[in-house]
């Protein structure tokens, strides 16, 4: 069986790699701290899949998260000098190699397709799946990536097999520690419901709305969802507390709504929270980032006209399918 | 009632643009020792969210072959490519990407856009070159309204699609949630069906907007050219 836990490896050693030439960067001002945070990144990935497993202690992991944290509140990881082609050698390049540089690009989705559409329910002499289930998409983006850049080696012939490397941490320092902030938001979601956050919500939502009135609890649980995942910039962790304040005890047990309506919008609602939060970076930060925006609340800018009308829409489809 | 402070530590440490990795950390300390965990088991919360969410991050593996084929030119091409293209214009192009994002998402093909993957190596420079055939050089202001523009179609064709796809992080959030703390049975493919009229709200709305971004652009383009004309004089 191909296991996920591979690809967190391939993941790991990608990011002990970039430490390695981080620390060999002397254009980088901030090279041994930067260094520090991508290998100790690395090795969290690796060491994760112990923690996983139940074969070693999760707060040694713990310890590390916040020891990224704190690299990344003291300005790590810092960027070194860019070295690239530069735009006139591109314009060559692009005449050289034509419509042909599309073809690694093009590899990725044709081949995370073929894994999550049909090698993902595959199964083996043994009865057991190919991909280890629930990771198929992950799996299949892991083994694309290694294809296209096949495709790109043979196709481009880089002087040196470090060149990819290279260019990758060149992308991956435009993104800097914001990388990760995604799985940081995770473990808060997780540190929120067991600290019992979202009773002590219901307690203060309570008084919001007036007795009876379906609409105005419709409403609250909607646009509960969008506000803290605004807060928290992750539907996934706004989804327990808001549930457990107002979807649960209100709608489905006072009101008698259909669960499936009321939870499948109310998360879409969460998402329209999304579209509008500095805090979900890796939406709204990292694409401003990866396309070198001066204004890097340019994507949010562009969603926010979006998101409103659409939260509208949630609490409207709420209210006339699920009661 | 103590605990919701260590939401209040998050709203303010973002109002004080304090680094986000320290005020969700902080944040996460807060909660759990006002919520009576013991120090280990805060330490032990961050190490199993983070290992656990590993796969957020994926996402990177597909750096190392983007960056290279840029070095050899990849936006230029992309931008020559549609340059020949005349009735593509920016707006129209994104809205087509956008119906094609959320159909392939709601297929559960999630991997195939996002910014790493698609955004940055081709719509953002086929957006920008049909903009360029149109304006010539383009001014600062366009050239944000574009990338803003063709990160928000990748974001949203997504989000709203994927909820379609039954096997998709957020569903199984959904059920696993539910069904261990209130005992109820839901069945994905129910939640997945019901994400179906909040989907096509979505590309409805965006979609018109995208299409009228064309009509902003030439309003911002002829604007650009006042202001340079009275700045030359």
């Amino acid at each position: 069986m191909i296991k996920v836990e591979w690809f967190y490896w391939l993941c790991g050693i990608f990011f002990v790699l970039i430490a390695l030439q981080v620390l060999n960067d002397r254009s980088n001002p901030k090279r041994v701290g930067s260094a520090a945070f991508w290998g100790i990144l690395g090795l969290s990935f690796g060491y994760g899949t112990f923690v996983v497993n139940k074969q070693a202690p999760s707060w040694l992991l713990g310890i590390a998260v916040i020891g990224l944290a704190v690299l990344a509140g003291s300005g790590f990881p810092g960027k070194g000098e860019e070295r690239t082609t530069t735009p006139a050698e591109r314009v060559h390049f692009a005449d050289r190699f034509g419509n042909k540089l599309f073809l690694p690009a093009l590899v990725i989705p044709v081949v995370a397709a073929i894994f999550g559409a049909w090698l993902a329910k595959v199964k083996l002499g043994d009865g057991k799946l190919l991909l280890q289930t629930g990771s198929a998409t992950i799996i299949g983006l892991g083994v694309a990536s290694i294809l296209a850049l096949i495709v790109g080696m043979v196709l481009l012939r880089p002087k040196s097999p470090a060149v990819p490397v290279h260019e990758g941490r060149r992308l991956l320092e435009h993104i800097g520690w914001a990388a990760i902030l995604p799985q940081m938001l995770a473990t808060l979601g997780l540190l929120f419901n067991a600290s019992g956050v979202g009773k002590a919500v219901g307690r203060v939502t309570d008084h919001l709305v007036p007795k009876g009135s379906l609409i105005a609890a419709v409403a609250l649980y909607c646009i509960g969802m969008a506000v803290f995942t605004i807060i928290m910039g992750n539907a996934f962790a706004a989804f327990p507390v808001m549930t457990a304040a107002v979807g649960w005890p209100l709608l489905v047990q006072q009101f008698d709504g259909t669960p499936a309506v009321v939870f499948a919008v109310g998360m879409l609602a969460g998402f329209c929270g999304t579209l509008c939060t500095p805090m979900a970076a890796n939406f709204n930060l990292v694409p401003a980032a990866l396309l070198e925006m001066k204004d890097q609340y340019g994507p949010i800018k562009a969603q926010i006209p979006t998101a409103v009308p659409l939260l509208g829409c949630n609490i409207l489809i709420m209210y006339f399918f699920a009661f | 009632m103590w605990v919701l402070l260590a939401i209040a530590v998050v709203v303010v440490g973002f109002a004080l643009r304090i680094n986000s990795m320290l005020v969700v950390t902080a944040a996460g300390i807060v909660a759990g020792l006002i919520g009576g965990l013991s120090p280990v088991k805060i330490l032990n919360a961050f190490g199993d969210g983070f290992a656990g969410s590993r796969s957020v991050t994926v996402f990177i593996v597909t750096l190392p072959v983007i960056g290279l084929i840029e070095r050899y030119g990849l936006q230029h091409q992309a931008r020559k490519l549609i340059g020949k293209l005349k009735v593509v214009t920016t707006g129209r192009l994104l809205a087509i990407y956008l119906l094609i994002r959320q159909g392939t998402a709601a297929l559960g093909l999630t991997s195939i856009g996002g910014p790493a993957q698609a955004v940055r190596p081709l719509i953002h420079p086929m957006a920008a070159g049909a903009a360029e055939r149109r304006y010539g050089k383009l001014p600062e202001k366009l050239q944000e309204k574009i990338k803003g523009f063709a990160a928000s179609a990748d974001t949203i064709g997504l989000f709203f699609g994927e909820d379609i796809f039954v096997a998709i992080g957020s569903i199984l959030l959904i059920t696993g949630f539910v069904d261990t703390t209130y005992g109820l049975h839901l069945e994905a493919i129910d939640i997945a069906l019901w994400a179906i009229p909040t989907g096509i709200c979505a590309l409805l709305i965006h979609g018109t907007r995208l299409l009228l971004l064309d009509r902003q652009l030439d309003k911002l383009a002829a604007e650009d050219k006042a202001a340079t004309k009275e700045a030359a004089r």
